[in-house]
């Protein structure tokens, strides 16, 4: 096998952000899933408004898990949030991931 | 290709009502649903189950999966049915229950065709209309926690779902070297732009997703961004206050052990964890190791026994009557 190229991967953390549009695109939803997400507490933005809104690389990570679990577990957003919230108290706790 | 037994897959019986059929896949599907389940294997598990209960809520595939499979046992080589069911049609039933391309196994798309929307998606992109991104993709990547500390180069092999020329979904097994950025700590993901599913009719390639897991090290073990050692120790360097060696991921450091009471003592080396904005720390717990005592050692725990005045169990005792 030929060695393939390098590619440079970057860390979805606090230094990154993305907007409402980004957001939706990579978590393959419309833009009216992503601000039910915002009014149901699942993901953060920080500005005033959807068009100046920013999303943290890490709440691209949470909206994406999220997506997933309201479509394979048929939960509600509520309960999404819970659900993440929990799991990163427990993800926390035990130390490793 | 092997038969797939969709109802064993679910724990049900064969005549299971809808009712049984779903509360079998909502329990599985919380146990194994890979972005809460720890199991290694959960991935491949909630994928299989996904399948079969998408099949078997469908009363029209269920039935041609009854009629076709009845003579088939899990695990048996199958030989797909003339013609095929795939009249039962797969449809893209909107966000709540999506199915993606290449998802499924070739078993099901054997029985059922190819999962996303009935038509063929090179009829669209003949008449130029249809376009479409191409799926992001999620994987897991293990790396030793010393790539977190330096950041490193990492060979990864993933199946790509790609659109065949016959307008059939098929993977790919792609190769890629990449580039860990340093600092990464388990759980966070990184993002590879354009490495995802390409895209169809000249759409966008979708990005690809990887979790970041550490490999367990034998003597460091990380935190988010701290790391935690434990450090055995002797008593005489514990009593002494000797300074002694301690491992870091960046190379062994000179360690002076406070006096005062021994026991466990957990010592903080700042900013000595994983690199960061704000680096994490170093967490050494010091465990005194009491060596047997023989010979030489043996005469002088002795004379030690005899000199001591200390009463090690004075703290407890006024609190046990």
């Amino acid at each position: 096998m030929t060695s393939p190229r390098s590619i440079e991967a970057v860390l979805l953390d606090e230094d990154l952000t993305f907007t409402l549009v980004e957001i939706s695109e990579m978590c393959e939803v419309p833009e009216t899933v992503v601000l039910e997400m915002v009014h149901e507490g699942v993901v953060d933005p920080i500005g005033p408004s959807p068009a100046e809104w920013r999303f943290h690389g890490e709440a691209l990570t949470r909206a994406r898990r999220a997506v997933r679990l309201v479509r394979d577990l048929e939960l509600n957003w509520a309960g999404t949030a819970l659900v993440l919230d929990l799991l990163d108290e427990l993800e926390r706790r035990s130390g490793a991931v | 290709m092997e038969f797939k037994d969709y109802y064993k897959i679910l724990g049900v019986e064969r005549g299971a009502s809808a009712d049984e059929l779903k509360r079998a896949y909502r329990k599985l599907a919380r146990q194994y649903h890979p972005d809460v389940s720890k199991a290694a294997d959960a991935e491949a598990r909630f994928k299989e189950m996904k399948e079969a209960y998408e099949v078997l809520k469908d009363p029209e595939k269920r039935a041609a999966y009854d009629q076709y499979g009845k003579d088939w046992q899990s695990g048996q080589d199958f030989r797909p049915p003339p013609g095929d069911a795939r009249g039962f049609g797969n449809r893209d039933s909107g966000f709540g229950e999506r199915v993606d391309p290449g998802e499924f196994s070739e078993f099901f798309e054997a029985m059922f065709g190819r999962a996303r929307g009935g038509g063929d998606p090179r009829a669209h992109a003949g008449r130029g209309a249809f376009r479409a991104a191409g799926q992001p993709i999620d994987a897991r990547i293990r790396i030793p926690l010393t790539d977190a500390y330096h950041g490193a180069t990492r060979q990864l092999s993933l199946d790509i779902p790609r659109l065949g020329d016959d307008g059939r979904m098929r993977t790919e097994r792609r190769s890629l070297n990449v580039k860990i950025p340093r600092g990464v700590t388990a759980g966070q993901r990184i993002r590879l732009e354009g490495q995802g599913a390409p895209g169809i009719g000249g759409g966008a390639a979708g990005d690809l997703f990887l979790q970041v897991e550490f490999e367990p090290h034998p003597v460091f073990r990380a935190q988010g961004r701290d790391i935690h050692v434990r450090l055995p120790i002797a008593p005489w360097e514990a009593a002494l206050g000797r300074t002694v060696q301690a491992p870091t991921l960046g190379g062994w450091v000179e360690l002076k052990i406070p006096t005062g009471p021994a026991g466990r003592k957990s010592l903080r080396l700042k900013g000595r964890g994983l690199p960061g904005k704000v680096a994490g720390d170093q967490f050494v717990e010091l465990e005194v190791v009491v060596p047997s005592a023989s010979g030489a050692a043996r005469s002088l725990y002795e004379q030690l026994e005899k000199d001591s005045s200390i009463d090690v169990r004075a703290d407890i005792k006024d609190l046990v009557k």
